[in-house]
C-alpha cells in the first residue's frame, strides 16, 4: 500500500471531442477513475482523502455537471460512456480501477461492456443502469433538490453535516444544472438501459457490487441484478447505509475497494 | 378587432378539499376525484356556451388544453375544435393551443389541424404552445428539449401544410421517411398561427421572429406593455413595424346584473387557489430544463419553498391591476378602455367565468358580453384603430410576408 503526502488535487481541463473536460487528479499508486452522482459532487470528501491514499484518482466533473461544459450533442449515458473511454486513452492509463457511484455506476458499467477486459477491476456503488423488477429508481423529477440528496441518506445529519441542513441557494442551482444534464441524457427510459444486463454478461474484467442495505434510490435487487449479470462478481451489502455509500460509510466503502483490489 | 370568448373548462365537480389536503391540484392529484357523471354533464353545458358565443356575436372561440389537472378539462383542444368546426358555422376556431413539444408525431398533428380547417370551412386559427412544465411530465416528454422540440414541430408542421409532398424529415427529435399527408389546410399559404404566453422572454422573441400574433395571458398592464416594447423592436430589427394586429391579450371578465354579483362570481378566478393552472407543486411545476435559464434562481427557490411563486397574484390585486375586470356592463367598458388605450391589442380573447360559477350565471355573462361589452369595445377599437389580422389582411408569418392573407374556398 502506498502512503502519500496529504491530499494535493491538481485540476486539468483535458480537450475532447471539442469539450474541456475538468479533471480533478490526487494520490499516488495505481489508477483509479472514480465517476461521480448525478448530483455532482463537493471537491473534498472523506472518501476522496482516504482513497488517495491508496490510488492515485482520477475524478473528471460530468460533461454539463459542476459548472463543467454542456455538450448540447450528448443524448444518453453510452454517449458519456464512449467519452470516457476516450478519457482513459487520453491520459495513457491502463491497468485503470473504475468506480463509479450511483448514476457514475450506470456510465461505469456501460464502460466496461464497450471494453470487457480493459479495466484491472470494477466496482459498482449502488449504480443505476438496471430496471428494477419489484420496485422502482426514485424519480427525482417528482422531488425536490434537497429532498433527492436526502433521500440519498440514511443518516440525515450526515447530510447536514456535508451540505447544510438548509443548503445555500448557489448550490440549488448547481442542482438544478446537475438535474437537467441528467435529464438530458438519462430521461427515457429514465436511470436504465434494458440492453445492459444483456451486455454485462460479456464483460471479463473483475467486478465488485457494493450496495446500501437501505437504499432508497436505487433499489438493492438492482445490486443483485448486477451481481447476477456480471460473470464472477459478487455483491457487498452495507449496513446502516443509504445510496451514498461513498458519503455515509466512507471508510467500509474504501475498505471494500482496497481489499478487492488487492485480490489476485 | 377579433373579440374571442375562452374558458379554460374547469372540471369544478371535484372535492376542493382534496386539493387543499393533497397541497397540489395537478399532475399527482389522483384522478380517484375524477367524476365522469359530472364531467359529461359540463362538456356538454361548455358546448352550449360556446354555441351560445357565436350566437351573441363573437368573432372566435378559444380552446386549449391541459393534462392531469381539474383547472381545464380539455386533453385535446383539437377534439372541441372538431365539434365545433361542425356545430358553429361563422366563429374562427382559435386553438390556443396545441403543446407541440408533447407530440411525438407532428405530422399527425398536421394532419388533424388540415382535417378542423377543412370542415370549418377555413375557420381554423392554430396557435401552438410549449405546454405547462408539470404536462412535461404527465406526458413524458424530456423538459430539457421542450424549446427544442417546439421549435423543430413547428418548422415541420408547416412544412407538411405548405411544401408539395413526399418529402424527407430529418430532425433531431424527429424523423419521417415520408411526410405527404393527405389532409392539408384549405387556408392558403396557411391558417394563422398564434403564439400566446405568460412569462418567457424566449417565447416572445420568437414569435416576434416569426411576426406571428403573440397573445399575453392575463398579464398585468405593466408588464404587457413590456412585452410589447420586446415584441416591437425584435420586430423592428426583424424588419417589419408591428402593430396592434401582432398584439393580443386574454382578460378575465365576468360581467353580471350587479357589480356585486358579479365581484362574487369573479373570486371563482381564483378557484385553483390563486394560480390560474391550479394550485403548483412547487417542483412539478417547474422541471429542471423546462424553464428559462434567465429565472433559475427563482424557480429553484421556489421548489424548496424559499421563494414566492413567480407565477402567483392576490386578487385584490389582480382586481386592482385589471388581471381581473368584473362588474355589470357599465362597469367594466371604460376598464377594457383603459386596456385598450394602454396596450392597444387587436385580438381580445374574454375569459368570462371559472371555477363554481353557475351554469345560469356563466349563461348570463355570455349574454351580457355579447349585447353590451362587445359592441362598446368594437366601438373603441375603431376609434382606436386596433385592426386584426384579419382585418388588416396581415401576412401569416415573417415567411410568407410576400404571400397572400389566408384565405377560405
Amino acid at each position: 500500500m502506498t502512503v502519500t503526502s496529504p491530499a494535493v488535487w491538481t485540476t486539468e481541463e483535458i480537450k475532447l471531442s471539442g469539450l474541456t473536460l475538468r479533471v480533478r487528479k490526487a494520490g499516488a499508486g495505481s489508477p483509479l477513475l472514480l465517476l461521480h452522482h448525478d448530483v455532482g459532487t463537493l471537491d473534498r470528501l472523506p472518501f476522496y482523502d482516504a482513497l488517495i491514499a491508496r490510488f492515485t484518482v482520477y475524478l473528471p466533473s460530468h460533461p454539463g455537471y459542476d459548472g463543467s461544459e454542456r455538450p448540447g450533442w450528448m443524448r444518453s449515458v453510452r454517449d458519456l460512456a464512449v467519452l470516457y473511454q476516450a478519457l482513459v486513452a487520453s491520459l495513457e492509463l491502463s491497468q485503470v480501477t473504475l468506480v463509479g457511484l450511483g448514476f457514475g455506476g450506470w456510465i461505469a458499467a456501460e464502460m466496461a461492456t464497450m471494453s470487457p477486459q480493459a479495466f484491472r477491476r470494477i466496482v459498482l456503488v449502488g449504480a443505476a443502469g438496471v430496471k428494477p423488477v419489484q420496485g422502482e429508481i426514485l424519480d427525482q423529477a417528482l422531488v425536490s433538490y434537497i429532498a433527492y440528496v436526502r433521500a440519498g441518506f440514511e443518516d440525515q445529519s450526515l447530510f447536514d453535516g456535508l451540505y447544510g441542513a438548509d443548503p445555500p441557494t448557489p448550490l440549488l442551482e448547481q442542482w438544478d444544472l446537475n438535474r437537467e444534464m441528467t435529464f438530458r441524457i438519462a430521461w427515457k427510459p429514465y436511470m436504465y438501459n434494458p440492453a445492459l444486463p444483456h451486455l454485462l454478461g460479456g464483460v471479463r474484467s473483475r467486478a465488485l457490487v457494493v450496495w446500501g442495505r437501505q437504499d432508497k434510490v436505487v433499489p438493492l435487487e438492482c445490486g443483485e441484478a448486477y451481481a447476477r449479470a456480471l460473470p464472477g462478481s459478487r455483491l457487498s451489502v452495507v449496513e446502516k447505509c443509504g445510496h451514498f455509500v461513498d458519503m455515509e460509510q466512507p471508510d467500509a466503502l474504501v475498505k471494500l475497494i482496497s481489499e478487492f483490489t488487492a485480490e489476485s | 378587432m377579433h373579440l374571442m370568448y375562452f374558458t379554460e373548462q374547469p372540471m369544478s365537480a371535484y372535492p376542493e378539499q382534496a386539493g387543499k389536503d393533497f397541497g397540489a391540484t395537478a399532475l399527482m392529484f389522483s384522478n380517484e376525484h375524477f367524476d365522469p357523471v359530472a364531467g359529461s354533464r359540463l362538456y356538454n353545458e361548455y358546448l352550449e356556451h360556446y354555441k351560445l358565443a357565436e350566437e351573441v356575436g363573437f368573432d372566435g372561440i378559444m380552446l386549449n388544453e391541459h393534462h392531469n389537472a381539474p383547472f381545464c378539462m380539455q386533453a385535446k383542444c383539437n377534439v372541441f375544435a372538431s365539434i365545433l368546426a361542425a356545430l358553429t358555422k361563422k366563429v374562427k376556431l382559435v386553438l390556443l393551443g396545441n403543446p407541440l413539444p408533447l407530440a411525438d408525431n407532428p405530422v399527425r398533428l398536421a394532419e388533424e389541424l388540415a382535417m378542423i380547417d377543412m370542415i370549418s370551412r377555413g375557420r381554423l386559427v392554430s396557435g401552438f404552445v410549449r405546454g405547462g412544465g408539470q404536462e412535461q411530465l404527465a406526458a413524458g416528454v424530456n423538459p430539457a428539449y421542450n424549446r427544442e422540440r417546439f421549435e423543430e414541430a413547428h418548422e415541420l408542421i408547416i412544412r407538411a401544410w405548405t411544401q408539395v409532398g413526399p418529402f424527407r424529415w430529418e430532425g433531431t427529435h424527429f424523423q419521417h421517411r415520408v411526410v405527404n399527408p393527405w389532409a392539408v389546410p384549405l387556408q392558403k399559404p396557411h391558417p394563422r398561427v398564434w403564439i400566446p404566453g405568460v412569462l418567457s422572454k424566449e417565447t416572445i422573441i420568437w414569435a416576434a421572429r416569426q411576426r406571428y400574433p403573440y397573445i399575453a395571458l392575463s398579464t398585468a398592464i405593466d408588464a404587457t406593455k413590456k412585452i410589447w416594447e420586446l415584441y416591437d423592436s425584435v420586430a423592428a430589427e426583424t424588419g417589419y413595424t408591428a402593430g396592434p394586429e401582432n398584439r393580443g391579450y386574454l382578460q378575465r371578465c365576468h360581467v353580471a346584473e350587479t357589480d356585486e354579483k358579479a365581484m362574487a362570481n369573479a373570486r371563482q378566478f381564483m378557484w385553483m387557489q390563486g394560480e390560474f393552472t391550479g394550485l403548483a407543486h412547487p417542483v412539478w411545476s417547474t422541471p429542471s430544463g423546462y424553464f428559462s435559464p434567465s429565472y433559475r434562481k427563482a424557480f429553484v427557490e421556489f421548489a424548496v419553498g424559499r421563494g414566492a411563486n413567480p407565477r402567483a397574484a392576490a386578487f385584490e390585486d389582480q382586481i386592482r391591476n385589471q388581471q381581473i375586470i368584473a362588474g355589470t356592463p357599465k362597469t367594466v367598458i371604460p376598464k377594457l378602455r383603459r386596456l385598450l388605450e394602454e396596450t392597444r391589442p387587436s385580438i381580445v380573447g374574454f375569459w368570462a367565468s371559472d371555477g363554481f360559477v353557475s351554469n345560469a350565471d356563466a349563461i348570463t355573462c355570455i349574454k351580457l358580453l355579447g349585447q353590451e361589452v362587445l359592441p362598446a369595445v368594437r366601438e373603441i377599437g375603431k376609434e382606436l384603430k386596433l385592426l386584426s389580422p384579419f382585418e388588416a389582411v396581415a401576412p401569416v408569418s415573417i415567411k410568407e410576408t410576400k404571400g397572400p392573407a389566408p384565405a377560405a374556398a
